[in-house]
């Protein structure tokens, strides 16, 4: 029990003035008294011997004098088997136990374990008495779903330490001792299944970092291809209201190539949670033939829940992603929308009076999302293996205007940006990342010259397009007409994706590749017309055909075979070859 | 019993700060001033300096008015005996019923754990069929009707209250014209759907601290119905003057502003409100519709933006007639693949002959020459806004979708359409005549 105790001096919002006699640290937790409730809250600042925290509740019926009770301790995560599948606050609170304990609603106060304490797991040893070990080393392992689940030395363990004993294999719980070790000093301590990890702190016990390189494949063609993800890098999805942000992530939730995804929803909204959470039991995983909640987690503090433990869910969620990663893992974290967490920031330092910076976001905005996207990363173990955790987060500019803070501060770190445009989802040219504006800094895994022949062709495409508009069809000539037909079909059949059709919604890379190189083909084929009509007419029929091709299943790339729709494929092929055939021009 | 307070020392805006010890945040007092009695909630705590805001105003508050503190937030009655009543942003009768007391809740409660919702499945029929047919509205669905001044948005809402079959109609008027309520009020009881009503109307001529309030007090009793397992509609008009009540306060209050003068936190506000929609895992469901005007008809304009990014779609009312573009349900994929097969061909199919539509009247505009298909695009779409577009059209999603494949028919050929050949085989009107054939035999 806590003996430092302070008083409540001011509340503002969620923002509570407390006076303290004993020592305070900066981020640590209290509780502000409230009858026999407690609400969570965390040290922002103190001055004098007076603290400003921010309470993670609404903090209605709080009174000046009520006592707040400092723990000493900075906001922890709880890490150990049983994370993955769960459904969390941005406290880690498990959201299915507080519904039944707590019913219909969130009840300030009420706190539960994020971990199950009464589930067993099966332990097997990898360390032995007598061997040296650090932070982050394997102790033993459990297996929690398709993974084996590391059990590591403590991240926060110094130096070096000798194993002094390690449990037998068999069943334990998370908080059962499972290893003692003993430190350069010659302390002993006790290693449990579960240990303590405060979120605002990376994790780094392992090797070295390593560059990004290797593509992180989402199976959305205009990633992959165009603007590629690497493995343990960051980008980011800035786009007005319901330019498709959340569908995106949606999409990449289900069929990214990764071992571990956690979605942050951070600040939106509850019903788009209640998707994913329902129905991701219900889908399998073709990678692993299980439902895809076995490799999901999410956190999820969405727009009415208070405001401060939005601040804290995207720590939770990449401290919990730091934590995959130590065990070797390719972890995707998911965050949606990181503007609201800045506004999060922004309404503290409101209240906390700070000298506001542009449309009053605070002056260290910038450095926070920094330090945020840095904690993404590929990593090389010391054991020699290698994990990974790559972050992308949506952004919600105000007013659909790239021009703002949040937009620019995460354009500085990231390593690719899809801007997602209003007029392409009007259009509804989903997924509404805009071919021309989008960059990606990593490596795509089609050829770079392909690449730059297909970005040529939509750059013209475009070019021609907007001239059209000013001087009709009729003041174009017909090669310039053709080159606009060719970046219109080039974005309706590749750039543009079904996410609701069954095959077309993910394109594995190997059907990427095949497709592209052809289509770029068709692209450097010279073409010859009658007229505008005539031309017309074949990208019309060209685009539906290919549109059809994208909807059969590619021989050898589905997990099951299907003989009549991979013939389909077949056939359309030859089909599209056929009419390309027809109108080439070999003069 | 509650001691009195005398010593107020600020009087700014609506809001008024007085010593005083022992008050919780959020507390509700009442303000005794020469002018009458008003309710006024704590808004801040500073010490024993303790800022109210009054929903009377402070107009007339005088340093010595008394302030009696009364130990419990902000609180609503709830019970049936609500149902075909009005009531003030402060629960205070606007009809001349008795004032009600029983069972007292409090309102802007927390939110609902999302592990209690469910996916919602039900549609919402309207018999308008931009909404019906393009923009299915869904049960448990939040959404607002982007305007401007002088559009019918409240004729709108109003008729789609009556057409929900929903069991409780909600409606938070907030900066309302007189006129307006009145034409609610008597809308609904000429329709018989006032005893399954409840108002909480802020008039233009109220005071602002009461506009604050209704949505709160609109939606803690929708909540309490939905508990008990009813359907519920809660109408909101207009969210900008809610939302530029709470800038009001902030201003007084010196927060920093972020955006054209409002504070900071107009998102988690707005969405603290719209995120009452739910479809529970046992019990109703509340649906939200609510009117947002957005000033300078700018849709970046901070209100319409922030509501934007909160709710599932919108629908853009503009020259009287629901735009098919912008407009946006974004929940209609999980029910119009199960009214009828042709529900969504028919949406798809109509919206792109319509944005083509679209382009050759710019053509037109810009005098460029138009061909035969041009001319079909500009058949189409004059009958399209005439038969589907326009307000006045009150028909069931299966009629309208029928008079979307007689319009078609009568406008182009099947191959035109881009409809698979299934569903021109199984609802393509045998007996069409485009104008082609027509003019063909009449040759
Ligand atoms: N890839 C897609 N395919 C088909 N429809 C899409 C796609 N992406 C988005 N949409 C449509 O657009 C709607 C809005 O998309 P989404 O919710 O992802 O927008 P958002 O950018 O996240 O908006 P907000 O910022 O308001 O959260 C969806 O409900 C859906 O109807
Ligand atoms: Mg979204």
């Amino acid at each position: 029990m806590s003996e430092n105790i302070g008083k409540i001096v001011g509340v503002n919002g969620n923002l509570l003035t407390v006076e303290f006699n004993q020592p305070v640290t900066q981020n640590e937790v209290g509780f502000a008294a409230l009858g026999d409730l407690k609400l969570k809250s965390e040290v922002i600042r103190i001055r004098g011997r007076r603290a400003e925290l921010q309470v993670f509740e609404d903090t209605t019926g709080l009174k000046v004098g009520d006592p707040v009770e400092f723990t000493g301790d900075l906001l922890a995560v709880e890490l150990g088997p049983g994370l993955l599948t769960q459904i969390y606050d941005g406290l880690q609170n498990p959201l299915p136990a507080l519904a039944e304990k707590c019913g219909f609603f969130l009840q300030r106060g009420a706190y539960l374990q994020s971990l199950d304490r009464q589930r067993k797991w099966a332990f097997t040893p990898s360390a032995k008495k007598g061997d040296t070990v650090q932070a982050g080393d394997k102790l033993g392992s459990v297996p929690e779903g398709i993974f084996e689940h590391r059990i590591m030395v403590p991240f926060g363990v110094r130096g070096k330490c000798t194993v002094e004993d390690v449990a037998a294999q068999g069943e334990y719980r998370v908080e059962d001792v499972v290893a003692k070790i003993r430190n350069e000093r010659g302390d002993v301590l006790e290693v449990r299944m579960m240990q303590r990890w405060p979120v605002k702190f990376p994790i780094r016990a392992y090797g070295e970092r390593l560059r990004p390189v290797e593509p992180l494949i989402t199976k959305v063609r205009i990633v992959d291809t165009f603007f590629p993800v690497a493995r343990g890098g960051t980008y980011c999805i800035p786009g007005p209201f319901g330019a498709g942000k959340t569908v995106l992530q949606q999409i990449t939730s289900r069929y990214a190539d990764v071992d571990v995804v956690i979605i942050a929803a951070c600040g939106e909204r509850a019903g788009e949670v209640v998707e994913t959470l329902r129905e991701f039991p219900e889908l399998t995983d073709p990678r692993t033939g299980k439902s895809l909640m076995e490799r999901t987690l999410i956190i999820c503090n969405t727009s009415s829940m208070p405001v401060a433990a939005r601040e804290a869910s995207v720590y939770t969620a990449v401290t919990i992603a730091e934590y995959y990663r130590q065990m070797g893992l390719h972890v995707l974290l998911l965050a949606d929308s990181t503007s609201r967490w800045a506004q999060a920031l922004r309404e503290v330092s409101g209240r906390l009076e700070e000298i506001p910076g542009e449309e009053a976001f605070p002056a260290y905005l910038e450095s926070v999302i920094a330090a945020f996207y840095e904690r993404g990363g590929l990593v090389k173990l010391r054991d020699g293996g290698v994990g990974s955790v790559t972050i992308g987060g949506t952004v919600s500019p105000a007013g659909g205007n790239f021009e703002e803070p949040v937009t620019q501060s995460t354009l500085k770190v990231v390593g690719a940006f899809h801007g997602l445009s209003r007029e392409r989802s009007d259009a509804r040219r989903y997924p509404a990342i805009h071919p021309l504006e989008s960059w990606s800094k990593y490596p795509s895994f089609v050829s770079d010259e392909d690449v730059r022949e297909a970005r040529h062709v939509l750059r013209q495409g475009n070019e021609v397009g907007q001239m059209m508009k000013v001087v009709g069809e009729e003041g174009t000539s017909l090669d310039d007409f053709v080159v606009y037909l060719k970046g219109e079909y080039v974005d309706a059949v590749y750039l543009q994706q079904d996410a609701y059709h069954a095959v077309d919604a993910a394109t594995s890379s190997a059907r990427q590749q095949y497709v592209f190189e052809r289509l770029v083909k068709i692209l450097r084929t010279k073409m010859a017309f009658d007229d505008k009509d005539g031309a017309r007419k074949f990208f019309q029929q060209l685009t539906q055909t290919t549109k059809d091709w994208n909807r059969a299943p590619m021989p050898g790339d589905g997990k099951q075979a299907d003989p009549e729709g991979e013939k389909q494929f077949k056939d359309l092929e030859a089909r599209i070859e056929k009419m390309i055939e027809e109108v080439a021009d070999y003069a | 019993m509650h001691k009195i307070y005398h010593r107020i020392d600020k009087i700014a805006g609506n809001v008024i700060t007085v010593e005083a010890t022992n008050v919780s945040y959020r507390e509700l007092a009442q303000v005794t001033s020469r002018q009458g009695t008003s309710l006024a909630q704590v808004i801040r705590l500073d010490g024993d300096h303790v800022s109210l805001q009054v929903f009377a105003g402070s107009r007339g508050i005088a340093t010595d008015a008394q302030v009696r503190f009364l130990g419990h937030p902000m609180q609503t009655a709830f019970s049936e005996a609500l149902l075909g009543r009005v009531f003030t942003g402060s629960g205070t009768p606007r009809d001349k019923g008795p004032p009600i007391a029983e069972n007292m809740i409090n309102i802007g409660g927390p939110s609902v754990n999302p592990a209690k919702r469910i996916i919602p499945r039900r549609m919402v029929r309207t018999g308008i069929p931009m909404i019906d047919v393009f923009n299915t509205l869904v049960e448990s669905q939040k959404l607002p009707v982007f305007s401007v001044a002088g559009e019918p948005y409240n004729p709108l809402l109003a008729r789609i209250a009556l057409q929900a079959e929903v069991d409780v109609i909600v409606l938070g008027g907030m900066g309302l014209k007189h006129d307006d309520y009145l034409f609610f009020r008597d809308y609904l009881e000429e329709h018989g759907a006032l005893a399954r009503a409840v108002m909480f109307v802020h008039t233009a001529a109220d005071p602002t601290v009461e506009c604050l309030m209704v949505p709160d007090i609109s939606l803690a009793v929708a909540e309490q119905f939905a508990l008990q397992n009813k359907r519920v509609l809660v109408l909101l008009t207009d969210m900008t003057n809610f939302a530029d009540s709470l800038k009001e306060i902030a201003i007084t209050m010196e927060q920093i502003p972020s955006n054209r003068g409002y504070p900071g936190d107009l998102y988690s506000q707005l969405a603290a409100r719209y995120e009452k929609a739910v479809d529970f895992d046992t019990a109703g469901s509340i649906t939200v519709l609510a009117v947002t005007t957005m000033p300078g008809d700018d849709v970046t304009h901070p209100v319409p933006d922030n509501t934007g990014y909160i709710t599932e779609g919108q629908f853009y009312l503009r020259n009287g007639r629901i735009e098919p573009f912008g407009s946006l349900s974004r929940l209609k994929q999980l029910v119009n693949n199960k009214t009828r097969e042709d529900h969504r061909t028919i949406m798809n199919t109509m919206i792109q002959l319509y944005a083509g539509y679209k382009e050759t009247l710019e053509k037109q505009a810009m005098g460029f020459r138009m061909s035969n298909w041009d001319r079909k695009l500009l058949k189409y779409g004059e009958r399209f806004e005439k038969e589907l577009m326009d307000l006045t059209v009150n028909i069931p999603l299966e009629e309208a979708l029928d008079l979307g494949w007689r319009i078609l028919a009568d406008c182009f050929e099947p191959a035109e359409t881009g409809i698979p050949s299934k569903f021109i085989e199984k609802f393509w009107p045998k007996t069409a005549k485009t104008q082609e054939a027509v003019e063909a035999a009449t040759k």
